[in-house]
């Protein structure tokens, strides 16, 4: 690949870029040392990075598939006709969840479930639900009552008008939403660390307790672009399913 | 065989259809005519249990289609509509093998009815077969969504408005082919629509309603030169009704012997419109007829028209 198209792929240089910091940050010591004379040791060294990237990556993997499971399940369920009724409830719920602050969530979740990932996972999954739910809910009610008339008229059953017409239609929306509350609990779960889960927050919140800031730094960055390679991987993802025929899916 | 029997529909506590009895026999080809809103696809739609009917029977092919699970009955009963209802992710050949699908038909078979319903519609099976939808134009769409009510060869087709979106060349060319492919496979199509001269060209039997109610049924020419209420004859057009028609007649029920027209023949199988567009154009009153083979079959003239 030549150096112009490389530079027009983004996804693979910050990619490229992630990984090499992730292994090579105790490479840059001599960087940070110059930098800030008087940090000892110059880089974090409680744990190795691939270590926090792992248990970060971990912790945003199950709230974002339990989200995700979730999400799609209420939204067929307030699509239906059974479902109708429950609309606005469902809509308001995961409203409330988006809105409080995921600080709260994880100190009223300590309680419950102690210190560690769990209240982590917890927050995020509250907070994953809302733009699933929502992109979800919009997806399937913008199948046009044609096509779905035609599939009833036709004799496709319920769950054959889900499975073939409905969520294939609706997916380029839905991963859309997946997109936005993966991305949102990338940020979210190095906030976790508060309450003793290890993720790439932790440098971070180390770094700031005892006054190092390229504790911070390191922290900082490798959380960033965690957020952006994972974005980029799936618009990429999202142009490769762009069904034909559908509607391209908001960017 | 379709039988309507005293059906009725009652939506909000208004009688959207009512008291509805109507037999299309096989082969017919019935059109359901009349304004928006007069219940005639809340009718079309009762018959593949779309709608639920609230009081009455309808039987097809002599069985109560209520003791047949609704899936059931949809499979056998074509069903194509207005906006064609295609669906947008699926290839023109996966559209058209909906049906066929869900019956369980091999791959080879499914394969061949693509082939042989695309021939039908003339588009080429090895251009479009691959096509998806939005690659297709209003009329291609139209032809395709009709083609996939055909596709498990359904005794019965029904049809809701299916060429109300299309451009009138469109139209007129697609109202062609469904008179062709009604000739040629003899389904018994009941057809809605609220266009008086779509009626009158493809239908075998019109069935006009008026606010849920039949107010008239029969032959087109019956509707048309006896109409059977205010509201019928207002429908059909007053005086455009007489040219309407003129539409439905042949110039053979009305030529006399005799060689005394000079000028282009026009054929006994016209209608007497077409005879009087002819007159029109030509600026005269008689016009010589021949039968199909050319032979010359007498004269026609102007006063013949009105008698």
């Amino acid at each position: 690949m030549s150096a112009p198209r490389l530079l027009k792929a983004p996804l693979l240089w910050t990619a490229a870029l992630f990984i090499a910091l992730l292994f090579g940050m105790p490479a840059l010591a001599p960087v940070f040392r110059w930098g800030f004379p008087q940090v000892q040791p110059p880089v974090f060294s409680r744990g190795s990075f691939l270590e926090l990237f792992l248990s970060h990556a971990g912790m945003v993997l199950a709230g974002s598939v339990a989200a995700t499971a979730a999400g799609i399940a209420l939204a067929v369920f307030a699509t239906r006709p059974a479902g109708r009724d429950f609309r606005a409830l469902i809509d308001t719920l995961a409203t409330v969840g988006q809105t409080f602050p995921p600080a709260a969530v994880l100190a009223l979740a300590v309680p419950a479930l102690g210190f560690g990932p769990e209240p982590t996972i917890v927050a995020l999954f509250l907070y994953g639900l809302l733009p699933i739910l929502g992109n979800a809910i919009a997806g399937l009610e913008a199948v046009p009552a044609a096509v779905l008339d035609a599939a009833e008229g036709m004799g496709l059953s319920a769950w054959q008008r889900l499975r073939d017409i409905e969520l294939p239609l609706a997916a380029p929306v839905i991963l859309a939403g997946i997109r936005v509350s993966v991305t949102i609990a990338i940020g979210t779960a190095a906030i976790g660390s508060t309450v003793g889960a290890l993720t790439l927050g932790t440098p971070i919140f180390d770094g700031l307790a005892g006054n190092k800031l390229p504790f911070v730094i390191q922290g900082a960055v490798l959380t960033a672009l965690f957020a952006i390679v994972t974005d980029l991987a799936f618009a990429a993802l999202q142009r490769r399913l762009q069904p034909p025929g559908a509607a391209p899916a908001p960017a | 065989m379709i039988e309507i029997e005293h059906v009725a529909k009652v939506y909000q506590g208004r009688r959207v259809v009512d008291d509805l009895s109507l037999t299309i026999p096989d082969g017919a080809l019935c059109v359901l005519l009349g304004p928006s809103g007069c219940g005639k696809s809340t009718t079309l739609r009762m018959i593949n249990r779309l709608i639920p009917f609230d009081a009455g029977e309808i039987r097809v092919g002599g069985e109560d289609i209520r003791r047949v699970p609704p899936e059931e009955l949809r499979r056998r009963i074509g069903y194509a509509i207005q906006s064609t209802g295609l669906f947008p992710h699926w290839r023109v050949e996966d559209n058209i093998a909906t049906v066929p699908r869900l019956l369980g038909w091999s791959q080879q078979r499914m394969r061949d009815r693509v082939t042989e319903l695309l021939e039908l519609f003339r588009l080429d099976p090895e251009t479009y077969r691959h096509k998806y939808p939005h690659q297709l134009s209003g009329g291609e769409q139209q032809r395709v969504g009709v083609a996939r009510a055909l596709a498990a060869d359904p005794a019965v087709l029904l049809m809701d408005e299916p060429f109300a979106a299309v451009d009138p060349i469109v139209r007129d060319a697609l109202q062609g082919e469904i008179a062709r492919i009604h000739r040629a496979t003899g389904k018994t199509i009941v057809f809605v629509t609220h266009d008086i001269d779509e009626a009158l060209r493809l239908a075998t039997v019109i069935a006009i309603m008026e606010r849920g109610r039949l107010a008239q049924s029969g032959v087109p020419l019956e509707i048309v030169e006896n109409p059977a209420s205010e509201f019928v004859r207002e429908f059909v057009g007053r005086e455009a009704a007489g040219l309407k028609s003129l539409a439905l007649r042949k110039v053979s029920e009305r030529l006399q012997p005799g060689d005394g027209a000079a000028g282009e023949p026009i054929e006994a199988a016209a209608s007497l419109r077409d005879a009087l567009a002819a007159m029109t154009a030509r600026r005269t009153d008689r016009l010589p007829v021949v039968d199909a083979a050319g032979n010359p079959a007498g004269v026609i003239t102007l006063a013949d028209l009105v008698r």
